[in-house]
């Protein structure tokens, strides 16, 4: 993609430098190419209205973030308030909460569930039978698509205290059945394992694309300098991944403060709350639940700007470190 | 990893070694990961009293149906099945149909302002205007409480159309194009006749990643749909599941609390089973599409 703008940007300029065009052959040019393929732009309309409604009429309106928004008056019909929802919430009893439950599930999310599906890729790799290997992905993948309110039925009757598998287990080697769900110390284990639990398989098949593209001479070299299979994974499969690693580990670090709402919200209650009100969650129950509309896309603006600007320096630093980015 | 299996006679020790370790390790994973599987599809199967006493640990125990008789007699459950295949099919169709409009004008090369309409697209990947704005907006256009609501914000999947475009770029040749331009053929017959059949594969996979998407989304319907007429599946699962609401005249003829609360349990696993099915059945179908999908779309990455 970037590549084919350079070349485009470059041919267009030796033209401009050849035919020394004026700015009025040149707009007569882009004229006839559009006209020319004027059936594209046709095709096109209808997803651009549908952006510019969806995704830049909401834009639009967060300036209700900077208003207090009445239902009643409107969008424009508000009164302006500058910074006074921004300031009070960081000034609230929660905020601290909330920016440290948001990183730290984020954070062990992070730890937790990215370098198993790398672990599990190379293993797949590594194995010999065709047939197992195709097993264990066809398995392994099947969660992934259990939607999320099953996940937490399923979390909520494994985990229950009077009937759950988990806690029978505890009850016959002697334990004390433990209430999960109402201890607020589980609650970030529980979120971040059942995310791996259903995650890595998926997860792991852009690693397993990435091991298939590696040089097999590369291999075959290392087999005849007598490398054994632990110093092959070591010191060709890993390097041959570790491009897809780096860009992923990136990408994670940018969404680092954004953690999203649909399964916490399931698996939340008000035993846990303390460990499990995060940033999206709070935004949702301020604005749908307890209708502060103007306070609660304040506070979801804060947290859209900081991702914005972390994704935005985790992207330089990409830039930095090799040809990888995202734009 | 082809080689390995040619140099099976010269294995050394240390590699038989590695072997055993590493089947090991994928036995743990695929246990660990299929045993909650199999024991929610047993216990769904099983008396619920042997359930709660931990008599049922892989095998259903005293096997019986009538978790699956209760959930069908639900009318909740059977309205929101329908109702949950009808917002699939009808948001599947409008949402590949869009994005196709979306990556096939922006996969071609001579298309002037290419690269400002892209932006225009991906921007709303990084930014946007988040959970309130977007209630407020669907509110004052009046798509509250119908399905429109759900199909139409996320219409342009942006990642989607990434692949897709990625997608006709590598796989339809430009000289194709340009033959095709040579014989009159407009740019509306080269998408129908040439660019749509050529590109079943990648229907495949948009129509797989809606699909799924819509018949696993619940946060949506919750927001957006107050008649419990209109509910899909997602949010009866959710008051079934998470809320523990459940009509009690259903168990009407149990006759004690105990049996009552462990029919209610019952009704869960059957449910998570039922909800689960028609992903159960077509995975095998999909699993491939999916992957597909992923690697098109690691391209860009």
């Amino acid at each position: 993609m970037v590549k084919e703008n350079v070349l485009d940007k470059n041919t267009t300029l030796a033209l401009e430098k050849s035919n020394q065009l004026s700015f009025k052959q040149r707009l007569s040019k882009a004229k006839k190419r559009i006209m020319r393929h004027w059936q594209l732009y046709i095709i096109l309309l209808i997803p651009v209205v549908l952006v510019a409604i969806f995704s830049y009429g909401p834009m639009y309106g967060l300036q209700i973030a900077f208003k207090d928004y009445i239902p009643s008056y409107g969008i424009e019909g508000s009164k302006w308030v500058g910074f006074k929802h921004f300031i009070n919430f960081i000034n609230s009893h929660q905020f601290s909460r909330l920016i440290g439950n948001t990183i730290t599930i984020s954070l062990y999310s992070l730890i937790a569930g990215f370098p198993i599906p790398i672990i599990l890729a190379l293993a797949l790799n590594e194995c010999t039978s065709t047939k197992f290997k195709k097993a264990v992905q066809m398995i392994t993948y099947a969660p992934h698509f259990i939607s999320t309110v099953v996940m937490v039925g399923i979390i909520l009757l494994i985990l229950s205290p009077s009937s759950g598998i988990i806690n029978q287990f505890i009850q016959l080697f002697g334990g004390k059945p433990i209430d999960f769900m109402a201890k607020p110390e589980w609650f970030k284990s529980i979120y971040v394992w059942s995310g791996v639990w259903q995650g890595m398989g998926y997860s792991s098949i852009i690693y397993i694309a990435a091991l298939a593209g590696i040089d097999p001479t590369l291999h075959e070299a290392a087999i005849v300098d007598g490398a054994s299979r632990w110093q092959r994974i070591w010191h060709v499969n890993i390097p041959g991944i570790l491009p897809t690693v780096t860009i992923l580990l990136i990408m994670n670090f940018g969404s680092i403060m954004s953690v999203g709402y649909e399964k916490i919200l399931l698996m939340q209650n008000s035993l846990n709350m303390a460990k499990s009100d995060v940033i999206s969650t709070f935004v949702y129950r301020m604005g749908l639940e307890s209708a502060q509309y103007s306070f609660s896309a304040a506070v979801g603006l804060f947290n859209a700007v900081i991702n914005f600007i972390l994704l935005a320096i985790v992207n330089m630093v990409a830039k930095k470190l090799g040809e990888t980015s995202l734009w | 990893m082809k080689k390995t299996k040619g140099s099976k006679i010269n294995e050394t020790r240390q590699d038989k070694v590695f072997n055993a370790i590493n089947t090991v390790i994928l036995w743990l994973v695929l246990i660990l990961v299929a045993y909650p599987l199999i024991y929610v599809l047993s216990a769904s199967f099983s008396n619920p009293q042997a359930v709660s006493s931990g008599k049922v640990w892989l095998w259903p125990v005293d096997f019986t149906l009538r978790g699956y008789e209760v959930v069908f007699q639900h009318p909740d459950i059977v309205r929101g099945f329908f109702n949950a295949i009808y917002i699939t099919v009808l948001g599947t169709v409008i949402q590949v149909i869009i994005t196709i409009m979306a990556a096939y004008p922006l996969s071609r090369k001579t298309l002037y302002g290419k690269g400002v309409i892209t932006l225009f697209f991906t921007f709303t990947m990084f930014f946007g205007g988040g959970l309130i704005p977007t209630f407020i907006l669907i509110n004052n256009l009046g798509l509250y409480n119908t399905y429109w609501a759900l199909i139409l914000p996320g219409a342009v999947g942006v990642y989607n159309v990434i692949v897709a475009r990625t997608f006709f770029q590598t796989t339809i040749p430009e000289d194709l194009f340009e033959a095709g331009q040579l014989d009159g053929c407009s740019d509306f017959r080269f998408l129908m006749s040439v660019v749509l059949p050529l590109s079943k594969p990648i229907i495949a996979v948009l129509v797989m990643f809606y699909a799924v998407g819509h018949w696993n989304s619940y946060f949506g319907p919750m927001i957006y749909l107050a008649d419990k007429q209109l509910y899909p599946l997602q949010i009866v699962l959710r008051n079934i599941l998470v809320q523990n609401q459940f009509d009690s005249q259903m168990m009407m003829d149990v006759a004690s609390m105990e049996q009552q609360k462990g029919l209610a349990e019952l009704i869960k696993y059957a449910v998570i089973v039922i909800s689960s099915l028609p992903m159960l059945i077509l995975y095998p179908f999909i699993q491939k599409h999916f992957v597909k999908g992923v690697m098109i779309g690691a391209i860009k990455g």
